[in-house]
């Protein structure tokens, strides 16, 4: 069980979203979390919708029928948007965590630098990325 | 030590959903500009019942939703778990709330399981 004896998150709920000066990198922290709460929401219902196959075809198409339509079809895309960025900065956060993109070590001499600069490129990259995705499969739903 | 295995674990299934849900997503709702065969084996829209029936026969299918089920149960659910930890609970209110996203955990995912598994056993029997 995690305890956290030293710096409890004394902002709480604030303490979730708000990245204050802290740079770039919080506020894609920031939106990994909303969009995987989002995509957790939505599969947590998509389970329940999809799993009305194993009653048969008429339930399939009353549970298909149910979700069909304009807003649902805008709610899909959103969800392969969010799909794309958590996906892609997931690679990003995995590759940090295994020491990848961050630079080497060196001897903390005045004046400093921080190993933020040597993981921008990389977070800009995965913006990039992400956008081209969310483009690319916002003409997949469209030509649907 | 016991948080540092969930934590691995919790990448590890991120690695798995990375793979099997870019395939979902690719099979569900990109057909149109990457057209692979078990998308609409019998046209109309992936989602039209011949379709689903044809995916549903599919040993690849039953098992690779069965891993994706439970891959993103876990890795979202823990993902929740480490959010609502953040607000620093009573040690009670933390063994109350893994308890009971354990609990939603498992009952979706033998909920899920089982309507792949009659999904499969139906659709070899038509």
């Amino acid at each position: 069980m995690i305890e956290n004896k030293g710096r409890p998150n004394r902002l709480g709920v604030v303490g979730w979203l708000g990245g204050g000066r802290w740079g770039f990198e919080r506020y894609m922290y920031t939106l990994h979390r909303v969009t995987g709460l989002g995509l957790l929401l939505y599969f947590l219902l998509h389970i329940g919708v999809t799993a009305s196959r194993a009653f048969g075809e008429q339930a399939w198409k009353t549970a298909m029928g149910a979700v069909r339509g304009p807003i649902f079809t805008v709610g899909e895309y959103l969800v392969f948007a969010a799909f794309a960025f958590h996906a892609v900065n997931g690679i990003r956060l995995g590759l940090i965590e295994l020491g990848f993109a961050i630079g080497k070590p060196i001897e903390p001499v005045y004046p400093y630098r921080t190993s933020v600069d040597e993981q921008r490129p990389l977070a800009i990259v995965v913006m990039i990325v992400a956008a081209i995705l969310a483009v690319v499969g916002g003409f997949g739903f469209l030509m649907k | 030590m016991r948080d540092q295995s969930l934590w691995t674990w919790h990448l590890a299934a991120g690695a798995v959903i990375l793979v099997l849900l870019g395939l979902h997503m690719v099979i569900m709702h990109l057909a149109a500009i990457v057209p692979l065969a078990s998308s609409v084996p019998n046209g109309g829209e992936p989602i039209d019942w011949a379709n689903v029936v044809v995916r549903a026969k599919s040993v690849f299918f039953m098992v690779t939703y069965v891993l994706l089920l439970g891959a993103a149960l876990f890795h979202g659910l823990y993902g929740l778990r480490n959010i609502l930890f953040e607000l620093n609970p009573g040690t009670g209110t933390k063994k109350a709330l893994s308890g009971l996203i354990l609990a939603v955990g498992v009952v979706l995912f033998v909920a899920g399981t089982l309507a792949a598994w009659v999904g499969f056993t139906v659709a070899r029997g038509a």
